[in-house]
């Protein structure tokens, strides 16, 4: 479904990624490992065209979205969640959702304010609120939510479990669940292996802008040495 | 008492109008962030597109069908300057764009005065409100009451608009982050071309509404401009309800002043403006602007190194170029050198506290002016002989610097641009008001320098050694450890502050710096001419110093030089030409967006392209990882 091949990108004249390709396919949930640095976020800014890649293509669905406009990407069909969430803070809850509603879609679950508040029932006691008035998990949630309102095929979600209690953190994996259940494909970008490990089917592991490890999380569990090398701190 | 209810309803009357152009000037910026210089053209082409409409539709139909026929003709205009001019540039520096608008009020200028000729229209009378009604037995006209209730509804209207609908809450949503608004499939593009167009439709609206009370001539652009940024920056940028008060306040506030004290009319709205940002810094209703909240991060840029061996060589060459250029070139060229010199050291007084200060002022003409009328003064008041006269005029350009400073320096970014925007109005009002003292709009005749500088080439020499005298002293600050202080308060104000910096006053001694060289240039200035005239003092004097400082480059330390020479060289010959102001506003547009790194810089990257090193600076910004 998704396709990266060869992607160099550069953030000013620091080379962050150096020839990155995977693929990803309907309805798995890939998870992108790696320290801080590594270049997750900027995989996850490429694809949707927020950082251009010098070189290599982006295919989504047999195109190449190398060169598209932000909104373009996003009408194909991904849904980008920002690790820095990037509420609109004077926005309320139910006005942030209604930025990100876009027409159904075909082949995509379809999702409704009503649905979204049963997915993520904090959300419905504060839809009056605004952004600024709730707390990290509660943004982390509406963040999600409102990209789940533009009814995407693929899901980017940029260290989900960055910043928020452990017992949201639960909650949140559950619900990734949920959305895979639903048929959606996400790709999940984190430092918390426990966390990827809870919702991914397979890793993929980054250093330095390239590819060090893709496969099943058993056979990372096999190769002790690779996480080793590329996740402990 | 019933004198001054009047005075208050004629004051509020007024309010409508100004409240339409502000509105959409606010409009404007909160979402594109476009400080949208043209829309005080805008407003002129509503009122000439009015009368011409309501001359040729008759009746009660025809007059109110007229204003709103050129509400949406205005938009349509708006929509397509949005398309053309801006569209291309919104990725470029913020402070292109204000050129590029700036652009556009020549270009605007130039075709209203083909179309519509020079001469002053006078604007038809609303069909059916004619005539006073008697409130409290004064005279109110039928059309200020008309006009009082019109305001509210516009208002309640846009408030509508924005709260209550999906185009108003996009709009909201990009004022705060338009790359993630993109990142969520909505066509940023047609966002901002609609609110173009509806902010410019807002201020057409306006100038066709005032037209029974005030009719169409071409100045309208201008005079416009100060009001509306007063209300704007009042009430607070992007803020609806708190340009509708700021609005009123200011209207109300000048109808008393005419009254009471007419020798002030100008100079009451910005002493107003200084006091509410004493009180509220972001305005009556506005709220602080943080750096980068827009998801606009700009791209790094290299810094400003001193030059190497073969640039050094090239300037002396060209310095010794300039110094034996009298011995073969007539008096007319020395004379446009020296018109070179003293822009070339103006413009890059600015380009110190722009470039490396990050401090974008509106109003650095107030410094040069001020520099030039000081020196006038001391001349003709004091009988100060031209040298005490001449090196007076720095100090005390300095001393206006320090002082109009205090109260800018506290703000940053467009609040600190409209403030300073605000004071040079202020310092232009006083001179072009204070008649017994500055000769009004007469300016100040026969200040000439003294004997031994009367001959055009010692005034050459002259300028020479204290023009490029004060440009070797601003690239010397640059080079200093104030200046790298300097940069660091740009690039990250908190991190500079952890170091020790004392930001806001390295930022106040950099801004008074500028404001002494402007001054000294101003002095230079006012000994070349002769005179002085308060069109030194004006929004166009400081535009074209900024105009310059983009048009060499802000990044390059030569671009004020090269800016400068260009500029004067162009106008020089553009000038002659009937429609020179058309040719200049498609000139500024077009390198505009040919040339978005300034001249200096386009010659740069070919030069770096050419051989064959390109700096990584195509990617896009975006936070790294």
């Amino acid at each position: 479904m998704l396709e990266l091949e060869n992607v160099h990108a550069f953030y000013g004249k620091a080379h962050i990624l150096g020839g990155l390709s995977f693929t990803v396919g309907r309805g798995e949930v890939v998870a992108l490992l790696g320290r801080n640095g590594a270049g997750k976020t900027t995989t996850m800014k490429s694809v949707m065209q927020l950082v251009r890649p010098r070189e290599g293509r982006v295919v989504f669905q047999g195109a190449d979205l190398v060169g598209r406009p932000a909104f373009r990407v996003a009408k194909a069909g991904l849904g980008y969640v920002p690790e820095e969430r990037r509420i609109f803070t004077d926005l309320t809850v139910l006005e942030n959702l209604e930025v990100g509603r876009q027409p159904t879609r075909e082949g995509a679950p379809s999702w409704s304010v009503e649905r979204l508040f049963e997915l993520f029932p904090n959300l419905a006691e504060r839809r009056g609120n605004r952004g600024k008035a709730m707390s990290g998990g509660e943004q982390q949630m509406l963040t999600i939510a409102r990209t789940l309102m533009g009814n995407p095929l693929l899901l980017l979600l940029d260290e989900p479990s960055e910043g928020i209690a452990p017992i949201i953190v639960e909650q949140m994996a559950a619900t990734i669940l949920e959305l895979k259940a639903e048929g959606l494909t996400v790709v999940i970008s984190e430092q918390n292996l426990h966390f990827a490990r809870a919702v991914a089917d397979r890793a993929i592991i980054i250093e330095g802008g390239e590819k060090k490890f893709d496969g099943p999380f058993a056979e990372l569990d096999a190769r002790p040495e690779v996480s080793d090398a590329y996740l402990a701190v | 008492m019933a004198f001054f209810l009047a005075q208050i309803l004629n004051g509020l009357a007024n309010a409508s109008a100004l409240f339409l152009v502000a509105s959409g000037l606010s409009l404007i910026f909160g979402v594109t962030r476009v400080v949208n210089f043209a829309h005080g053209s805008f407003y002129m082409l509503g009122a000439f597109i009015g009368v011409t409409l309501m001359e040729m539709l008759p009746g009660h139909v025809g007059f109110w069908g007229a204003i709103l026929l050129t509400g949406l003709a205005v938009g349509l205009i708006g929509a397509i300057v949005e398309m053309i001019v801006l569209r291309p540039i919104y990725r470029a520096p913020e402070l292109f764009q204000l050129v590029a608008t700036f652009g556009v009020i020549l270009v605007i200028q130039d075709l209203a005065l083909m179309i519509w000729g020079a001469a002053d229209r006078m604007g038809p009378r609303a069909p059916g409100l004619r005539g006073v009604v008697r409130l409290w037995g004064e005279p109110i006209p039928k059309y200020d009451l008309a006009l009082i209730a019109i305001t509210p509804l516009v208002l309640l209207g846009l408030w509508y608009l924005i709260t209550r609908t999906r185009v108003g809450i996009l709009i909201r949503a990009a004022t705060q982050d338009r790359e993630m608004v993109g990142a969520l499939g909505v066509n940023q593009a047609w966002l901002f071309t609609g609110v173009f167009a509806l902010g410019s439709a807002l201020a057409g609206l306006g100038g066709a509404l005032q037209l029974p009370k005030g009719g169409a001539d071409l100045l309208m652009d201008f005079n416009i401009l100060g009001p509306a940024f007063v209300v704007v920056v009042i009430g607070g940028m992007g803020s609806l309800p708190g340009a509708f008060l700021a609005a009123i306040l200011i209207s109300v506030l000048g109808v008393f002043g005419v009254t009471y004290l007419p020798q002030s009319t100008l100079v009451l709205m910005f002493v107003v403006m200084a006091i509410v940002l004493i009180v509220r810094p972001y305005g009556l209703l506005g709220r602080e602007e943080v750096a980068g909240e827009h998801g606009q991060v700009g791209r790094p840029e290299p810094p400003i190194r001193p030059y190497g061996q073969t640039a050094r060589l090239v300037v002396m060459a060209l310095v010794g170029a300039l110094l034996l250029l009298p011995l073969v070139a007539e008096t007319f060229v020395q004379i446009l050198v020296i018109d070179i010199v003293i822009f070339a050291l103006f413009a890059a007084s600015l380009h110190f506290i722009l470039g490396s200060g990050g401090l974008v002022s509106f109003g650095h003409a107030a410094f040069f002016g001020g520099g030039a009328y000081a020196a006038a003064l001391l001349v003709r008041h004091a009988s100060a002989p031209m040298e005490v006269a001449f090196l007076l005029a720095p100090l005390l350009a300095g001393v206006l610097a320090l002082g109009i400073g205090w109260f800018c320096i506290r703000l940053s970014g467009v609040y600190f641009a409209m403030l300073t925007l605000a004071f040079s109005q202020l310092v232009w009002s006083v001179a072009f008001q204070w008649r017994s003292v500055t000769g009004g709009d007469d300016g100040m005749i026969s200040i000439w320098p003294a004997a031994w500088l009367s001959d055009t080439t010692s005034y050459y020499y002259f300028t020479l050694l204290f023009g490029i005298g004060g440009i070797l002293l601003l690239r010397h600050a640059i080079h200093a450890p104030f200046g790298y202080a300097l940069r660091a308060g740009r690039d990250s104000p908190r991190q500079a502050e952890a170091m020790g910096i004392d930001v806001k006053r390295i930022q106040l001694a950099a801004f008074t710096l500028a404001g002494a060289m402007a001054g000294l240039a101003g002095g230079l200035f006012v000994f070349a001419k002769g005179s002085v005239f308060p069109t030194e003092l004006e929004i166009a004097r400081s535009f074209d110093a900024l105009i310059v400082v983009f048009l060499g480059g802000v990044k390059t330390l030569a671009g004020g030089v090269v800016g400068a020479t260009f500029l004067t060289g162009v106008e020089d010959w553009l000038s002659r030409l009937q429609y020179w102001r058309l040719l200049l506003g498609l000139l500024i547009i077009g390198v505009v967006i040919v040339a978005p790194e300034g001249i200096v810089g386009a010659v740069r990257g070919a030069w770096m392209r050419w051989r064959g090193s390109a700096p990584g600076l195509k990617s896009k910004g975006g936070a790294a990882t």
